[in-house]
């Protein structure tokens, strides 16, 4: 790494970091300070579980539908695909014909797997 | 003693001068949101008919300064069955990614340089990231409570946030296209000529983005209601069936935390809305009028605007069942959004650069 690649690194991102900092800090004196100043008296009901009109009988973290688990590999699919996009997109301007249908290829095969998994019905939720 | 001084002027005054700068930036955010919060409740009071908050201060202006009092002196309760650490991180975590999306919005820029943290070539990169690890605090709120609602809460909120941060991606590449920037002071400058300058007009709102992009303009504005839990998307705390979701276990401080990082990222979709489609700072026509008002007051007008448009969406639309949300994403947004990529890519290749 040169000297002058390390200087740009350090003037972009060393602001973000100590933005970051900064941030923190606030959000921990804002956490911290209940539990300086503010009256404390727990009791068994105060601290157990919410319920609806009877006491919360077992573990919370249950089984749950599928279909969150099948969205967010969607997602990732999808994600990626944008990631891919984004330096595709930035140049843009110098990459030419050929580099626009080069993504277009890519699209369209990503767009028959999207055609495949909504005929399958993984959108649904009925 | 000559080399002490050295360290202090080269390493040390840098840093404080920027540390001072983040607390700036940082303090006049929050109080603007402060305000922006009593605005959206004032919005919404007036379309149902009521006053809204107008005891606090003239017209309840400390309304929400109150409200801050009164969250710390609360009394911050832990469920016994929760794991302790993770259920505090997570609205430290969900405050802490939405705020530091602000180093790198550009907010004016004039002889005196960019007003902004970082001119970070890769802003738009940056801002979409951060915005999409809030996510991260939903879960281990809703997970840490070991509760049945935030549980729920938490699950559909992932579900949501996930599905509808491709087609924003989709948005962004498209506005990316036309700029061939990510960074966010360059895609303000961009608009500066468009439409209206090729009609042979000075330089007017006709060349934002939101003309030509029109269609990309919609999606994104919705699909930020729906990234930021906003009514009509707010199934993760739908009050009448998940009663908070995944805010049911917090208390005090930490809850407000939680309702500051929903705010400050609310805020933050405003200026990207503003920056990708509006023309971020730049006045609405570049003649006598309009230029005499400093880019920076232009620019929050047109948050405040964005974010008049959330309140008002919030007062009129009904809340959407969670398949209609999950349809509305993936099946209207999603085929939409990339066929306008493609649409938008083909244009510029054939007709601008061709």
């Amino acid at each position: 790494m040169t000297d002058a690649y390390a200087l740009f690194l350090l003037r972009d991102y060393l602001p973000i970091v100590i933005f970051i900092g900064v941030a923190l800090a606030i959000g921990l004196a804002l956490m911290v300070a209940p539990f300086l100043i503010a009256v404390r008296n727990p009791d068994p009901e105060k601290v157990s579980a919410y319920e609806c009109g009877f006491n919360a009988f077992d573990d919370a973290r249950m089984k749950f539908d599928v279909r969150f688990y099948l969205v967010s590999i969607l997602f990732i699919i999808f994600d990626l695909e944008v990631a891919f996009l984004f330096p595709w997109a930035v140049a843009f301007k110098d990459i030419g014909v050929f580099g626009f249908w080069s993504m277009i290829v890519f699209l369209a095969v990503l767009t028959v797997g999207f055609v495949y998994e909504w005929k399958k019905g993984a959108l649904e939720w009925d | 003693m000559q080399a002490a001084a050295q360290i202090f002027s080269d390493y040390i005054l840098p840093l404080l001068i920027l540390a001072g700068l983040s607390a700036v930036l940082l303090g006049l955010l929050l109080v603007i949101i402060a305000f922006l919060l009593l605005f959206d409740r004032k919005v919404w009071a007036a379309v149902q008919l009521r006053r809204g908050p107008n005891v606090v201060g003239p017209f309840g202006l400390l309304q929400s300064f109150a409200d801050l009092l009164k969250f710390v002196l609360k009394e911050p309760l832990i469920p016994a069955g929760a794991d302790k650490a993770v259920f505090l991180l997570a609205p430290l975590a969900t405050a802490l990614f939405a705020l530091s999306a602000w180093a790198v919005i550009p907010v004016n820029e004039g002889w005196y340089g960019k007003w902004v943290m970082s001119d970070l070539n890769v802003g738009m990169l940056y801002v979409l990231a951060v915005s999409s690890l809030g996510v991260y605090g939903i879960i281990m709120g809703g997970w840490a409570s070991n509760s049945k609602y935030p549980f729920m809460g938490a699950l559909r909120s992932a579900a949501q946030m996930v599905s509808y941060e491709v087609s924003i991606g989709f948005v962004i590449i498209c506005v990316l296209l036309c700029v061939g920037s990510l960074n966010l002071t360059d895609v303000v400058n961009a608009q500066k000529s468009g439409l209206g300058t090729k009609a042979g007009l000075p330089s007017t709102l006709l060349d934002w983005y939101w003309l030509p992009l029109f269609p990309m303009f919609v999606v994104f504005f919705i699909s930020a209601l729906a990234e930021t839990n906003r009514p009509p998307f707010d199934l993760p705390e739908a009050e009448s069936e998940l009663v908070a979701g995944f805010m049911v276990e917090y208390s005090s401080t930490p809850y407000l935390l939680f309702m500051l990082g929903e705010y400050v990222a609310i805020v933050t979709m405003c200026a990207m809305t503003t920056i990708l489609f509006l023309g971020g700072w730049l006045p609405p026509a570049n003649v006598a009028p309009f230029t005499w008002i400093p880019g920076v007051i232009w620019f929050l007008i047109k948050v405040t605007f964005v974010f008049f448009m959330f309140a008002m969406v919030k007062a009129i639309v009904p809340r959407y069942r969670y398949d209609q949300l999950m349809r509305l994403g993936w099946k209207v947004f999603l085929p939409l959004s990339l066929a306008m990529v493609v649409l938008t890519a083909a244009f510029l290749q054939f007709v601008r650069y061709a």
